[in-house]
């Protein structure tokens, strides 16, 4: 299948800068895939999205969305994506419907006129449903201020697909947001990903919010330095360890020990599970065990051992 | 190019200003402290000596200064806008970047616009000695203003990369042209050096296009308009035109390429 999302050896040197933001980037996005774009701050993330969005010349690569150029068909390529900004692009001062409206006559929607009322009837049925969905059918006329964070970034992202873009950028989209609205909207997120298709591409710095996606890109300094499924990335980058304890210490660490288990500390016990199943490992031990607690690396352990792996690297050098 | 993107731009940014009572506001208090205090003090103490009134004369040039000045700098504002609000969803729109720079343009215009009709009203209510019919006329001319003022923005906007560099250079764009083009001190005379500078300010020919409007039918007309209004009608043209094709061209190139 030909990815939606293709970037090849991208390169960004800011005009002012004497060493390049992003350096030599590749990678491939699926259609329908959720992509998840991870790395510290300064790491060419911003960078990398605003060469994907057209808000950005590179400066050598080649970058298409849906088969399209970014640079020579920039406007073919807007029509298919959405994006939702780090920072609000709701303006406050003007009501739901006027933000709403405003975007789809952007996107060649709708012919533009000065009110709601004069708005043609698929319109106004289509912000009917809108409203609908984000359940502000009696505050869609309201001013934009008087909503709540997270009700803002969920009129942003109904708006961001009104178009049906084939791409959904969302640059560290729940910053800023309380733990349930944030839920709320990754609820929502998956729900419009599952009916529409839609494929999203994500920044984040929360990387449990990376843990649903079907591939996870980390740069550093410009440079991938991971690549696969979260899964993957888990697999090469953390080892996974049980912990056990038990009354009779000097009994359980003798029982390790025949075993040829590899084990960290003096009790509780560390154990390196080398690939073999926890299941397995617990089985195969007779003492009489106080504790267990599997430790399931998720995707920041990852994330922070591919860091820490760079910096060390960076050090060395 | 499509009109419906340039009309919503455009739509927006009166639509915001409307709905901004303190913007509104502090739009108007400039130009209030200018024609009330210093136009009133200078007619009070120099009048006489002009020979012609003096709150009238302040009150023009504040009128073309103000209206000038507020179009230039909400079209420099696209700086700064394309990082805050609904302002980012126009630059990532299926638009062209025209569309961008003439809905801007004629937003700013619009804007400037209201604040011209409210200083005119204000006018009125400071006694400004004005006709109905010299009002009226003032509003064409306010059109002739916001516009100029707009391409002049368009051409800093296409020369400046920042924000803070805006800001660094707008006291060195704007201070020394109240002067030079004479919004509240006559410029009738000057020594030849500052004449060149006067010449070259673009307000001085949208200072004397609204006075040489607004004494048209005055006695004072000789000792207050410097060039007339057809010469500055020619020049404010051939000015807009160049500022709008050159600034427009280097701000779609340079838009995209940091």
């Amino acid at each position: 299948m030909e990815p939606i999302i293709s970037v090849d050896n991208l390169v960004k040197r800011y005009k002012t800068s004497e060493t390049n933001a992003v350096d030599g980037v590749s990678f491939t996005v699926a259609p329908g895939e959720f992509f998840a774009l991870l790395g510290p701050n300064g790491a060419g993330k911003t960078t990398t999205i605003s060469v994907l969005t057209t808000t950005l010349l590179p400066t050598s690569g080649d970058v298409r969305i849906g088969g399209r150029d970014v640079v020579s068909e920039a406007a073919a390529v807007r029509s298919q994506m959405g994006i939702i900004f780090q920072k609000p692009s709701l303006d406050l001062n003007l009501s739901a419907e006027e933000n709403v409206r405003f975007h789809a006559v952007l996107y060649g929607l709708y012919p533009f006129r000065p009110t709601y009322s004069t708005m043609p009837q698929s319109y106004r049925d289509r912000v009917g449903e809108l409203a609908n969905v984000l359940g502000i059918e009696d505050e869609i006329f309201n001013k934009v201020k008087t909503f709540s964070g997270g009700m803002k970034r969920k009129l942003e992202i109904v708006r961001g697909l009104i178009h049906h873009p084939r791409v959904l950028f969302l640059d560290e989209p729940t910053t800023g947001l309380d733990p349930s609205s944030r839920r709320d909207l990754w609820q929502y997120l998956t729900v419009v990903r599952q009916t529409m298709g839609t494929t999203v591409f994500l920044t984040t710095h929360y990387l449990e919010e990376a843990e649903q996606a079907d591939t996870v890109c980390v740069v550093n300094k410009g440079k991938v330095v991971a690549l696969g499924t979260p899964a993957e990335l888990t697999k090469t980058m953390v080892r996974e360890w049980i912990t056990v304890d038990a009354e009779d210490r000097s009994m359980l660490r003798a029982e390790l020990t025949r075993h040829g288990f590899a084990f960290e500390g003096e009790g509780p016990f560390i154990l390196s599970l080398d690939g073999r199943s926890a299941h397995a490992t617990i089985r195969a031990i007779e003492t009489p065990l106080t504790t267990i607690e599997v430790h399931k690396p998720s995707i920041e352990d990852a994330y922070l051992a591919i860091v820490e792996q760079e910096r060390s690297k960076d050090e060395a050098a | 190019m499509n009109i419906g993107p340039v009309v919503t731009i455009a739509f927006r940014d009166l639509l915001k200003f409307i709905r901004d009572p303190v913007r509104i506001a502090s739009t108007l208090i400039f130009p209030l402290i200018f024609v009330a205090v210093l136009g009133g003090s200078l007619e009070r103490n120099l009048g006489s000596d002009a020979g012609y009134n003096f709150l009238a004369f302040t009150f023009t040039g504040v009128f073309a200064q103000t209206l000038f000045q507020s179009a230039a700098l909400g079209v420099v504002s696209l700086i700064e806008d394309r990082e805050n609000d609904f302002s980012q969803e126009i630059f990532v729109a299926p638009i062209s970047r025209y569309a961008i720079v003439f809905g801007k343009i004629l937003g700013e215009t619009s804007v400037a616009l209201c604040q011209g009709v409210a200083l005119i009203l204000m006018g009125f209510v400071l006694a400004v000695p004005m006709g109905v019919s010299q009002a009226l006329a003032l509003i064409p001319v306010a059109l002739i203003c916001c516009l100029f003022g707009g391409a002049f923005g368009i051409l800093l906007l296409s020369n400046i990369s920042s924000q803070r560099s805006a800001q660094q250079l707008f006291p060195f764009i704007f201070l020394p042209q109240f002067f030079l083009a004479g919004v509240f001190s006559p410029i009738k005379e000057l020594p030849w050096y500052l004449e060149i500078l006067s010449r070259i300010s673009p307000l001085r020919y949208a200072v004397d296009l609204v006075r040489s409007v607004f004494y048209i039918d005055s006695p004072d007309k000789e000792k207050v308009v410097l060039t007339g209004f057809a010469s500055n009608m020619l020049i404010i043209s051939i000015a807009f035109t160049v500022a709008m094709i050159a600034g427009t061209w280097l701000f779609v190139r340079a838009e995209r390429n940091r």
